[in-house]
């Protein structure tokens, strides 16, 4: 039996049958984006502070927990763009001993990124506090990669590791921590409804138009 | 019977541990376990941590150390098995006979389960390494009916394992060298199939990606389609006029349906896979899986657990295996 194996494909031939799927899986990238509302809102937001305000709560985590750089390995001084489908903007992240840097800036200036990280907002949040798992994700298309994939996995499972709740990434121990995260926690599931019901009433516009 | 989950970070092993998991499987963060993922995996000292907060809670942990050595550099082979005893591992998960023969003889009081990497599926294959080595465990590889589960397992005297929720292999574990022929790495020898650093995905304006292994492009997804892996085995091909996966679908194992036969079968332990996986994967499969066990003996009804678990799978889609060979 011979096969092909197409090297650099640009065309169709040994690729692109239908999959034998049994039930298409939920589309969580209709379900989890945020209306278009919240990016026009966001956008004129100033960069700086917020940048320095990640970039200082970063270092700081990185500090307490130097288990998460061995954990990154090769990750460490790689920049990583995690690009929000929903949100004006991208984040660029650089995580080593002295210097972690979270960087804002415009979707068309990630190309110094070795690696990026495309999702909805809120799936990227749940990627953070371990809400989502990232590889049902990728089976879904929900998240999407590109570049250095080993540069993805690294942080995927250092971040699995970190437990990053929203109290350890602010550094926050005992009451006040449990008391941020339950604040966070009932946010976000107020933020997943909201952004379902958008999806929803989106879906049934577009039928009615259609 | 018993539920053996899988845990590829500390994070994950707590999480297993507090979804009701009877055993956790786990391995050290180099070449001598079959998921050598960057981030991924335990040093010494986090294992020592989680076996003490497994024990805490009930449950055993076993250290997968089931790659085979390399010829004339066996050292980081023994030694893992020389850390998984100091760190009060319950048993070693293993395959090489080099290194079933180091912790049979330096550390016989640890138990030693023979790892699917082995791929023993013969009484007398299965019976040289209990007698040899004192195997106390097999995992069995998944080429098995339950028919003939049934049937080896009256034919042995040692506990079996087998796999009943995750990714699936084309079923020649242990000799599989698929991946080494892009990349030259493998499962077997260097803890990876599809290496990460060999994988790349590429997505055009149209939401189309093309997956890569090693510069070969082995699968396309159209916007929106499920993605699976990108392992060669998964991979679509055209061969003798015909595109499509010759090899297998991008699909995960789930036998929730065949656990009351299995019992009956006489399988000791049920194993989830996924060390790569994430602690929302494991909370909530071995949540489920659990409910399934305890339904067996008159518990909940797991159905609906289980039936969530699809969007965990790969590709969206889930099959029963070679347990129900229906191409037969």
């Amino acid at each position: 039996m011979a096969l092909i194996i197409v090297k650099n494909c640009t065309s169709e031939v040994g690729i692109g049958s239908e999959p034998e799927s049994e039930t298409p899986m939920q589309d969580l990238r209709s379900n989890l984006s945020l209306p278009p509302v919240v990016s026009t809102f966001v956008e004129p937001l100033p960069r700086s502070p917020i940048e320095a305000l990640l970039s200082v709560f970063t270092r700081r985590l990185v500090a307490r927990r130097p288990d998460l750089l061995r954990r990154l390995g090769a990750i460490v001084h790689v920049p990583i763009a995690i690009v929000p489908d929903d949100m004006p903007h991208a984040f660029l992240l650089s995580l080593n001993a002295d210097n972690s840097r979270v960087s804002i800036c415009e979707k068309s200036e990630i190309d110094d990124a070795e690696a990026v990280i495309r999702a909805p907002f809120l799936v990227l949040l749940g990627l953070l506090d371990g809400t989502y798992d990232g590889d049902a994700l990728f089976f879904s298309r929900d998240l999407r990669i590109e570049g250095r994939t080993e540069y993805v996995l690294a942080l995927r499972n250092t971040l699995e590791e970190a437990n990053l709740t929203s109290g350890e990434f602010f550094g926050l121990t005992g009451v006040s921590a449990r008391w941020v995260d339950d604040i966070t926690r009932s946010l976000l599931a107020q933020a997943r409804s909201l952004a379902s019901l958008s999806a929803d009433w989106g879906n049934t516009a577009s039928g009615q138009r259609s | 019977m018993e539920l053996v989950c899988p845990a590829g970070t500390p994070a994950a092993l707590r999480a297993a541990a507090d979804a009701g998991a009877d055993a956790i499987y786990c391995g050290f963060a180099d070449e001598t376990n079959a998921r050598n993922f960057p981030g991924l995996n335990f040093s010494p000292e986090e294992l020592s941590v989680s076996v003490a907060y497994a024990h805490e809670r009930g449950a055993k942990v076993l250290v997968a150390i089931n790659t085979f050595a390399q010829a004339g550099s066996t050292d980081l082979w023994t030694k893992a098995v020389d850390n998984a005893a100091a760190c009060g591992a319950d048993a070693i998960i293993a395959a090489d006979i080099a290194v079933l023969d180091h912790a049979a003889t330096r550390h016989p009081d640890v138990r030693l389960h023979l790892s699917v990497q082995a791929a023993a599926n013969t009484p007398e294959a299965i019976r040289f390494y209990t007698e040899t080595f004192g195997v106390r465990r097999v995992v069995l590889p998944r080429v098995f009916s339950v028919n003939e589960i049934a049937a080896l397992n009256r034919e042995i005297d040692v506990e079996t394992e087998v796999f009943v929720f995750g990714g699936l292999c084309v079923m020649t574990e242990g000799r599989c060298s698929l991946s080494s022929y892009a990349t030259g790495k493998s499962p077997n020898l260097t803890g990876v199939c599809s290496p990460p650093d060999h994988v790349d995905y590429a997505e055009d304006e149209t939401g189309r990606m093309k997956a890569r292994l090693g510069g070969f492009t082995i699968d396309c997804f159209e916007r929106g389609e499920p993605a699976g892996y990108p392992t060669l085995c998964k991979g679509r091909f055209s061969a003798m006029g015909h595109s499509g996966y010759l090899f297998e679908d991008p699909v995960s194992l789930n036998a929730f349906e065949l656990l009351e036969e299995l019992a009956k079968a006489g399988v000791t332990a049920l194993k989830i896979e996924g060390r790569q996986r994430g602690k929302a994967y494991i909370a909530s499969v071995v949540s489920a899986f659990r409910k399934a066990v305890d339904g067996l003996s008159g518990g909940a009804d797991a159905s609906a657990a289980i039936s969530a678990l699809k969007a965990m799978s790969e590709g969206g889609q889930q099959t029963t295996g070679s347990y129900r060979k229906t191409w037969r």
